[in-house]
């Protein structure tokens, strides 16, 4: 008990300083980039829109661990070196994009066909109809799924791992190695996981449930 | 591109692709093997069984799949259990995958209809008898969509595998870029070979899903079992 106290504050700094950051900034990318995705698709931008489909099937069937490595190998070799960490939030970010753009998706096609009707009828312009009457009404509707979309990539930081940046898991079992004492610090890192993925899962439950659909 | 070196390394690509596609479907059936017991006794009436699944399937969908495949390799050897790592993978595959598809064997067995239900209790069949002859024959076919969005999750994962020592896809792909260099074209080349193999794996989902429709009476056009659908709808709902 006195060793797990002892890891127990490296572990939780390596979280706060990497898991949840990686996890905010990237969530933030995925959710504008994602919202690009489905307008652009929404829309039917022509060439852009097919692209994107294709773009968005291949990202969603291709595993992070590789994304991650290929990005970062490839972007020195074109002359841009940075940090694990970014690279890192650049993945998750454009990966997660690509399940988001299917949320918004069914949260724009959620929107009554009256608000669209409507918008023409009072002659909105495209932009100011997304704007103020489409986009608040169909990113309301889909805040659960999100959030718990939210709550899949922060379980998947630990992959960040894999180009070396030193998040908690990547912590946890570097303590293990120094003090041949796996036990705690892994076990720690799982609870930690837990604590704050568990709460959040409920509170989209009660989320989805007070917005009155599934 | 002149000399890729690729001829020398493909025999141990294609053992790596072995590798994953086994750990794949070993784990697959690991985790639907847990997800019908755990999904069978959540929904039992008695209290016990029905707290304990509860609990197995928040801890594993809500602590990190990684976290899980490492404890089970570091801290099991460490209680007296030497395992070995293609054991790790396949029970962190099946407990982490079989807890998300828990859910789904639940949900399906209680979107079967009432009357359904009902007439089992008419017929007084025994409750082995209405879960083998009548629900699970209906739940079966709603429940293959969202295992098969599990499978590619499951698919996508595999790369873990390499942190616990196997040599697979990924770990072969690893030990090309550290003695060739040229990373662009084997992770590019990996990730055109993870694309096909969840093609691959989709397919046969979609032949599952005829097949078990069609045991229900709903034929299904062959063409389109194999047309592209676009993405699925259904999203694993995280925990």
């Amino acid at each position: 008990m006195g060793y797990a106290l002892d890891v127990l504050p490296r572990i939780l700094e390596a979280f706060l300083r990497y898991t949840l950051l990686a996890t905010a900034l990237a969530s933030a990318l995925a959710a504008v980039l994602g919202l690009v995705f489905a307008v652009i698709r929404r829309v039917r931008v022509p060439v852009l829109a097919p692209l994107t489909t294709a773009f968005v099937e291949f990202v969603r069937s291709t595993p992070i661990p590789i994304q991650l490595f290929f990005l970062f190998y490839v972007l020195p070799e074109a002359g841009l070196t940075l940090p694990g960490l970014f690279v890192g939030v650049v993945t998750l970010g454009v990966h997660y994009a690509c399940y988001y753009a299917e949320v918004y998706r069914a949260g724009i096609d959620g929107v009554p066909k009256a608000q669209w009707e409507a918008c023409t009828a009072l002659s909105m312009s495209p932009r100011y109809q997304w704007q103020h009457v489409v986009l608040p009404q169909a990113v309301r509707n889909v805040l659960p799924s999100l959030g718990n979309y939210v709550i899949s990539m922060f379980k998947e930081t630990p992959y960040l791992f894999l180009i070396a940046v030193p998040e908690m898991v990547q912590e946890a079992v570097a303590i293990g190695g120094r003090d041949f004492r796996y036990l705690e610090p892994v076990t720690i890192a799982g609870l930690i996981f837990l604590a704050a993925s568990y709460p959040s899962a409920i509170a989209m439950r009660r989320l989805e449930k007070r917005l009155g659909h599934a | 591109m002149g000399d890729l070196q690729i001829g020398a390394w493909a025999d141990e690509l294609l053992a790596g692709l072995w590798v994953t596609v086994y750990i794949t479907v070993l784990g697959a059936v690991a985790a639907v093997v847990v997800a019908f017991a755990l999904g069978l006794l959540v929904r039992m009436r008695h209290i016990v069984p029905r707290t304990i699944a509860r609990v197995v399937i928040e801890f594993f969908r809500g602590s990190s799949l990684l976290v899980q495949l490492f404890w089970l390799f570091y801290v099991l050897p460490l209680l007296g259990y030497p395992l070995n790592p293609v054991v790790v993978g396949v029970l962190a595959f099946g407990l982490n995958f079989g807890a998300y598809g828990a859910e789904v064997v639940r949900g399906s067995i209680n979107a079967v209809p009432k009357a359904q239900w009902e007439g089992t209790v008419a017929l007084s069949l025994s409750p082995y008898h209405r879960m083998r002859r009548v629900i699970l024959p209906q739940a079966y076919p709603l429940m293959i969509p969202p295992f098969g969005n599990l499978l590619i999750q499951l698919i996508k994962s595999t790369p873990l595998v390499f942190l616990i020592t196997l040599t697979d896809l990924t770990a072969v792909a690893d030990q090309y870029r550290a003695s060739e260099g040229r990373e662009a074209f084997i992770f590019g080349l990996l990730l055109v070979i993870y694309f096909v193999l969840a093609y691959v794996f989709t397919l046969v989902m979609h032949l599952l899903e005829a097949r078990a429709k069609a045991g229900l009476g709903q034929r299904e056009d062959p063409r389109k079992i194999l047309a592209y659908r676009g993405p699925m709808e259904e999203e694993r709902e995280a925990a």
